[in-house]
């Protein structure tokens, strides 16, 4: 029961992307009755047509569109054309994601506040509260069934977390447990339970793991009022001579343009595309790009504070088995300036395949230390290591020389570690490593950042115009029918794995929309 | 001192070359596009390299990622892509070709000691050795092509996944809720 809209249809919303962001406003504004369409770059792929293997599936969901890196991170050494692993399909990254969901804790929400102003750090507190916030987050968390939220139960823990466990006990962690994630450890909502089956990252063949996918996007399709047309890669939004956002340009499946017209356009298309697309937006009226009179369209470009520690044992271990990230220890998730460092970070159960391992472990190592490493793979368990990263005006997205496959710009991600990240990771990897020398291991590794996987900042929210790019409810200052709806509104990062801050933004925006739709306010 | 020779008196790279075929290593090279690896049971057809640079690219695959538990072929059908693809695109045979030339030159001056001369990467015995030639072109295109197309191409083929105890796909047979996620004993 799907509504397909005319392309003149002047008085739908349309929304770019259909991940956390853009999946979740689309249900929500559908539930409330208001005419929706969802434009998605990529492909639908149902949970049974997901792949149970590490490149090929790689190469079913990825965006791998062009992309340029600058910076001294060492992925765009490594993987210079790939600065985030990040998803080009119907579900977004949702398909993708491992599915931890964990609050901000309430000093995370006023950064520069609780840490004080950092040398080269652009903190800002963001122009919301936790206690706004609570509402949004219970309704997430049910909506999500997130475990050990709202009575869930708990996943049971893998081979991975015991050993995890073991060691943080040992080493006097206490808040350590299986997690809260939005994968089902009892049937919910229509969807099986975790069949244990390992490929969290691949998309979960089960859809036991929460998903825009089979959960908002079909939820919102069943009412009729909400359109999802795939493979519809937005170019640029338009605008009329008093600055009025009215539609968007597409490129569809077969590169042929339309126009689709719209009363409000909300952008989710992650914090790389977001702001390139507002860049790519500009115009005579918008000579800086659309909704950049701020200029900070594309700038403070965060990526967590990421690292992973991976350890052998004399005995198997075989983490790929089960949940992959169904673990936490959350002790060093807190603000102890004594650390040497600002913010804090939670470390999470992580296992690759072989396959992506050899591509992870250490990028372009090689020889027999890295060889005797990969021949004790059923020997190893692994943790990543996620915290909280500086905003840096100069780490930026910004259009690149290189053009995409229809001739416009592609972005270039920049990205250098603050001294506060730098300090973090080293803490953190130590930490890491300790956790697994406790229990026996005889080899641990530091490895290095993947392309990332937590894009945030690149329009961030603020009080004041002159700050940033959109308001508390994710509007732009500058055009009041103009939304963004993903992670690119953060202000700052926070310890935790964000999509259930990025939904529980989307549910808190669905409200605003409306009420400011029935005010003809937009 | 004398010594004995399995062959019988003759060097076997000259034997071999008497009967139309040379002996590269453990390899042996037939006609013009053939390598045989007699003793694994094993050969390819070479399309556009020459087998001599295919056997010197296996063990140079070798060196790069050491698994002593897995047998010369996989790390052949993980080169093969390189072979297919010189076929129409001289520039990447040419990379090959010539990376290989300046690999061996760089042995045969170890060898020795500063001379250049028909000894090869190959003929270095141990490992640390041709490995120290390896550093030396670390940053080459060369390289950085076969570390590259190996770390995916090599580590990727699922007939190897067992010899590192993983499993591979799990949807089909119910994931693994059944089947040990949670068995480990020793913690």
């Amino acid at each position: 029961m799907t509504a397909p809209y005319d392309l003149n249809d002047d008085s739908v919303v349309v929304i770019i992307g259909s991940g956390a962001g853009g999946g979740t406003l689309g249900n929500e504004l559908a539930q409330k009755g208001i005419d929706t369409v969802i434009l998605e770059a990529g492909g639908r792929h149902e949970a049974h047509d997901f792949i149970n293997d590490e490149w090929d599936s790689f190469g079913q969901l990825a965006w791998l569109d062009k992309r340029t890196t600058s910076g001294d991170w060492r992925v765009a050494k490594d993987f210079s054309g790939l600065p985030a692993w990040i998803v080009k399909a119907v579900g977004g990254s949702t398909t993708h994601w491992a599915g931890a969901s964990l609050r901000f804790q309430p000093g995370e929400w006023k950064a520069l506040t609780t840490y004080g102003a950092v040398e080269g750090a652009n903190l800002l507190d963001w122009p919301i509260t936790a206690e706004d916030m609570a509402p949004y987050y219970a309704k997430a968390e049910d909506k999500m069934g997130v475990t050990n939220t709202h009575g869930i139960p708990p996943l049971p823990g893998n081979n991975n977390f015991k050993v995890m466990e073991a060691g943080a006990r040992k080493l006097g962690y206490k808040r350590v447990h299986t997690g809260n994630m939005a994968i089902n450890s009892q049937d919910r909502d229509g969807r099986t339970h975790c069949q244990q089956s390992g490929f969290c990252f691949q998309g979960c063949k089960f859809a036991a793991k929460w998903s825009t996918l089979y959960t908002e996007i079909p939820k919102g399709e069943e009412t009729g009022k909400l359109e999802v047309r795939a493979n519809a890669h937005v170019l640029q939004i338009r605008h009329d001579k008093d600055g009025k956002v009215t539609g968007v340009l597409y490129a569809d499946a077969d590169g042929k343009q339309h126009v689709q017209k719209a009363r409000i356009v909300a952008v989710a298309g992650n914090s790389i595309e977001s702001p390139r697309l507002l860049l790519n937006s500009a115009s005579s009226l918008f000579p800086d790009g659309m909704a950049n009179s701020s200029g900070q369209v594309g700038k403070n470009y965060m990526r967590h504070m990421t690292a992973s520690v991976y350890a052998s044992f004399d005995k198997p271990v075989n983490m790929y088995r089960g949940t992959t990230m169904a673990g936490i220890i959350q002790d060093e998730s807190v603000h102890d300036p004594s650390r040497g460092f600002v913010g804090g970070y939670e470390m999470e159960t992580l296992s690759l395949g072989v396959p992506f391992m050899a591509a992870f472990l250490n990028p372009g190592a090689w020889g027999r230390q890295f060889a005797a490493a990969m021949d004790t793979y059923d020997h190893m368990a692994g943790m990543w290591i996620v915290g909280e990263d500086m905003p840096q005006e100069s780490n930026a997205i910004t259009l690149s020389d290189e053009k995409d496959q229809y001739g416009l710009p592609a972005p270039n991600v920049h990205f250098s570690d603050h001294a506060n990240d730098i300090a973090m990771r080293d803490h953190a990897w130590k930490q890491g490593m300790a956790v697994y020398d406790a229990v026996g291991a005889t080899q641990t590794y530091p490895t290095p950042p993947y392309p990332s996987t937590h894009n945030l900042g690149t329009n961030r929210m603020s009080a004041e115009a002159k700050d940033g790019v959109v308001n508390k409810w994710g509007q732009t200052h500058d055009i009041a029918n103009l939304f963004v709806s993903d992670g690119s509104q953060f202000t700052t990062g926070g310890a935790e794995n964000p999509t259930l801050t990025i939904v529980s933004l989307a549910i808190r925006q669905a409200d605003y929309i409306a009420e400011q739709m029935g005010q003809k306010a937009i | 001192m004398t010594t004995t020779d399995r062959t019988g008196g003759v060097n076997r790279r000259d034997f071999l070359a008497a009967s139309g075929k040379t002996a590269i290593g453990a390899a042996m090279v037939v006609g013009s596009g053939t390598l045989l690896m007699p003793a694994q049971g094993w050969g390819m057809e070479l399309k556009a390299l020459r087998p001599e640079t295919m056997a010197t690219m296996i063990q140079m695959a070798r060196d790069i990622y050491p698994h002593d538990h897995i047998a010369d072929r996989y790390y052949a059908i993980a080169l093969r892509a390189h072979d297919d693809a010189s076929v129409d695109d001289d520039a990447k045979k040419a990379l090959l070709e010539d990376g290989v030339g300046d690999l061996n030159a760089r042995a045969g001056k170890k060898l020795l000691g500063g001379a250049t001369g028909d000894r090869s990467y190959l003929d270095l015995g141990w490992e640390a050795d041709r490995v120290a030639v390896l550093h030396d072109i670390e940053d080459s295109d060369f390289f950085q092509t076969m570390r590259g197309s190996l770390v995916v191409g090599f580590y990727n083929q699922k007939e190897l996944w067992p010899k590192f105890g993983y499993e591979g796909a799990s949807a089909d047979k119910g994931g693994y809720i059944e089947r040990g996620f949670d068995d480990i004993e020793w913690v």
